[in-house]
């Protein structure tokens, strides 16, 4: 019985078990609901819980460890002879994998029985010809060790497959039967169902963190394979970017990539942050209610808008417009229409609303006693906001101004799109630059393989980005934290 | 005879500040304010007492244009300042604001040193020549405030790190600092404890040697211990204004009556 169909028995008998257990609760009072400790839905629910969560878990478990308990085991029978490393005996097992599943799909399809299948062999029967004929396309003649472990698999995994269903039925029935025992006027329900409640809240909460620090460990033990291959020094000190150098000389210099997202990000900065932070005050201490609420809206559209837009934006009008101005027909100073002042600008013009959003909640957090203490001095509405508001709001506008540059440093279609992929390290905002991100993508996306340095080097690239960006959100919440405590 | 009264009423007009007549205060369809007439007198502390609600602040506030910062306030009637309309068009707020100051209910000082707090006024409106007539400012100021011996010694920490009545103290010496000619104060104790409630008020009646103090208050002992007039507020009318001592001890409306004895408010 396959995975899917025992999941809706289960539901079923979860199902049946909230009626039942709803309608015990009620008799075991003679009928007055006033006598039961929980709402009588609480106790179907109960009983409903817990015939399908244990069992749920133990399925879910079952269905992750059976396929790897059962491919070691079936390893060790592969001849020594047949490989030399453990890629090599990788490919075998997935060779067996796809005969295995060949086999199902021919004994699904008619072509053979059971029996047939344990007793097949290499000599008597071609095999690639009968799986060919059933639609699973082998790549080479089926080795008889291969066919061999192939059969042991399908037998193993049937046996477990039996197993599995008999032991999740009795996870399920016990829990329901144990649920549906204890169902009396009694027995505290409610707490039980929230106790449930409160695991399930916990599990979600786990998970999450749970992915954070998968993902940080593959990083970091990825980038330590990485700095098995390729020196540390050179990639933190490089100057040179040529992941394919002649002569199988390499350069892995971070140095250039880092410049250039550092570079295209202060550009992007010294866009977004004086726009951003004067739509604010305007916005929170000018604007009437009117006008707030329709513009504030507005400008927070331009959040919505995917970055790969941007990158056609700066592609298709930002560039050429550049490049009338700087480019050889101008001062000369341009080359493409790709460069940091491009992608700069470009993604200065995104993090607009990032940063006139947050900055306009934190000044409206500055409270309306310090405005009026000012305006009873005699002070203007700009002396007010200049000496008073925006020295009151500024830790927090420090803030929002590093998540704003984190985001910038993470930022990745605008830079693949509007400042090239030329690794440079370079003064000139109108040359062509590319950063880390863009870098990473390009190192993927290649047909290197996985294992080499170049490939791996998307790793350390990451671990970098991400130290950077984690140090400045960190640096941000601990500003942001504090400025809070003033008011509070 | 003619001539002599209108003298006379002429030279009574001298000593009246703030002169408010027939004021209508509108919040949106709200009338907050009905039809008040009060003159408030130079160098008098004059305390507004009155139940919650009953638009004591909200006329103080019309007194400065305070109410200007909010959106559905409208006023109505005429407040002379030293027999000039405030509310005339020409009349800059915040020039007015400058000679008319105001010191809030909860101590409000900026996040800034105390120094920089009471250097805000003065180098706002261009008042000293230079730093040592600056420093000569703040000092005076402080020493007004009866603040200065607490803080002299670390006039650069921030003024938002000082007790609240010091803060209220240091509020009050800010609103000083730019030589108002009137002051007003909105339920300046109200945050305060006794103690710190007590330099205030002492505060209050030094400050009466050369300005006109207009004070909010829910508490009658404070009214009686620093007024000289008091004005009687009720749901939005003015019942009564007169000495302190007679609104005390003597008042003429049944309704004075029923709120300083307990009965209503």
């Amino acid at each position: 019985m396959s995975a899917f169909w025992l999941l809706m028995i289960i539901l079923a008998l979860a199902a049946v078990g909230f009626i039942l257990g709803r309608s015990r609760a009620i008799s075991s009072v003679q009928g007055d609901r006033r006598q039961l400790h929980s709402l009588p839905n609480y106790y179907g629910f109960n009983v409903a819980m817990l015939a399908f969560v244990p069992a749920v878990l133990v399925l879910g478990a079952w269905v992750i460890i059976q396929p790897m308990m059962i491919s070691s085991q079936v390893s060790t029978h592969i001849p020594a002879a047949l490989y030399e490393d453990a890629g090599q005996l990788n490919l075998i097992m997935s060779d067996v994998k796809r005969v295995a599943e060949g086999l199902d799909v021919a004994i699904a399809q008619g072509v053979m029985t059971a029996d047939e299948v344990s007793q097949l062999d290499t000599e008597t029967t071609d095999v690639r010809a009968v799986l060919g004929n059933v639609g699973v396309a082998l790549g080479s003649d089926v080795d008889p060790s291969v066919l061999k472990a192939a059969q042991e698999m399908r037998a193993k995994t049937t046996s477990g497959n039996l197993f599995m269903t008999i032991v999740v039925l009795i996870a399920a029935a016990a829990g329901f039967v144990m649920a549906f025992m204890q169902t009396h006027g009694d027995f505290r329900a409610r707490n039980a169902v929230e106790g449930g409640v409160k695991a399930l809240l916990i599990a979600a909460a786990s998970i999450a963190i749970l992915t954070t620090i998968g993902i940080v460990l593959s990083l970091i033990f990825n980038t330590i394979s990485f700095f098995g291959m390729f020196p540390a020094s050179d990639f933190l000190f490089g100057l040179t970017w040529s992941p394919e150098g002649r002569g199988g000389s390499e350069h892995l210099g971070i140095l250039p990539l880092l410049w250039g997202t550092i570079y295209i990000s202060i550009v992007a900065l010294l866009v977004a942050v004086p726009i951003g932070l004067f739509a604010a005050v305007y916005l929170s201490e000018y604007a009437s209610r009117t006008t707030r609420a329709f513009a504030k809206p507005l400008l927070e559209v331009l959040a919505g808008i995917p970055t790969i837009v941007y990158g056609l934006f700066a592609l298709t009008v930002v560039g050429p417009l550049l490049v009338n101005f700087f480019g050889a027909d101008g001062l000369g100073w341009m080359q493409g229409a790709r460069s940091v002042m491009t992608a700069g600008l470009v993604m200065g013009i995104m993090l607009i609303p990032f940063v006139s959003s947050l900055s306009d909640d934190i000044i409206n957090a500055v409270p309306q006693a310090m405005r009026d203490g000012s305006y009873g001095l005699g002070a203007t509405q700009s002396e007010t906001v200049k000496q008073v508001v925006l020295p009151a709001a500024l830790p927090g506008i420090v803030g929002a101004i590093l998540l704003a540059a984190s985001r910038a440093i993470g930022e990745t279609m605008i830079v693949v799109m509007g400042a090239g992929a030329a690794a440079r390290l370079d003064l000139n905002p109108f040359e062509a630059m590319t950063t880390v991100t863009a870098k990473i993508v390009s190192q993927l996306t290649g047909d290197s393989d996985f294992a080499s340095p170049e490939a791996l080097v998307a790793f350390a690239l990451g671990m970098t980005l991400f130290l950077l960006t984690l140090g400045l959100n960190v640096l941000a919440l601990y500003i942001v934290r504090k400025y809070r405590e003033q008011y509070e | 005879m003619n001539d002599m009264t209108k003298i006379e009423r002429a030279l009574e007009m001298k000593d009246m500040k703030i002169s408010a007549k027939n004021v209508q205060v509108y919040y949106g369809d709200t009338h907050a304010i009905k039809d008040v007439s009060v003159e408030i007198e130079d160098k008098t502390v004059t305390a507004f007492i009155g139940p919650s609600g009953c638009g004591k602040s909200t006329f103080l506030r019309c007194l400065n244009r305070m109410n200007d910062t909010i959106d559905i306030c409208r006023v109505e009637g005429d407040i002379l300042l030293d027999g000039e309309d405030i509310y005339d068009k020409r009349v800059d707020p915040v020039q007015l604001r400058a000679k008319v100051g105001m010191v809030f209910q909860k101590p409000n000082p900026f996040p800034k040193s105390i120094y920089d707090n009471i250097a805000y006024g003065p180098r706002i409106h261009g008042l000293a020549r230079n730093k040592a007539e600056l420093d000569e400012i703040v000092e005076k100021s402080l020493r007004r405030g009866a603040i200065w011996d607490e803080v002299k010694d670390r006039l650069h920490a921030p003024g938002t790190g000082l007790s609240g009545g010091q803060q209220q103290r240091l509020c009050i010496a800010r609103a000083v600092a730019t030589e108002p000619e009137v002051l007003l104060m909105d339920e300046p104790c109200s945050a305060l404890d006794p103690i710190a409630t007590a330099q205030v008020e002492e505060l209050i009646d030094e400050l009466r040697q050369s300005y006109s103090v207009v004070i909010v208050t829910h508490s009658m002992q404070q009214a009686a211990r620093v007024s000289q007039k008091t004005a009687f507020f009720h749901l939005g009318n003015l019942v009564e204004y007169d000495d302190t001592t007679k609104i005390f001890t003597n008042p003429e409306d049944p309704r004075t009556e029923s709120y300083i004895t307990g009965r209503i408010g």
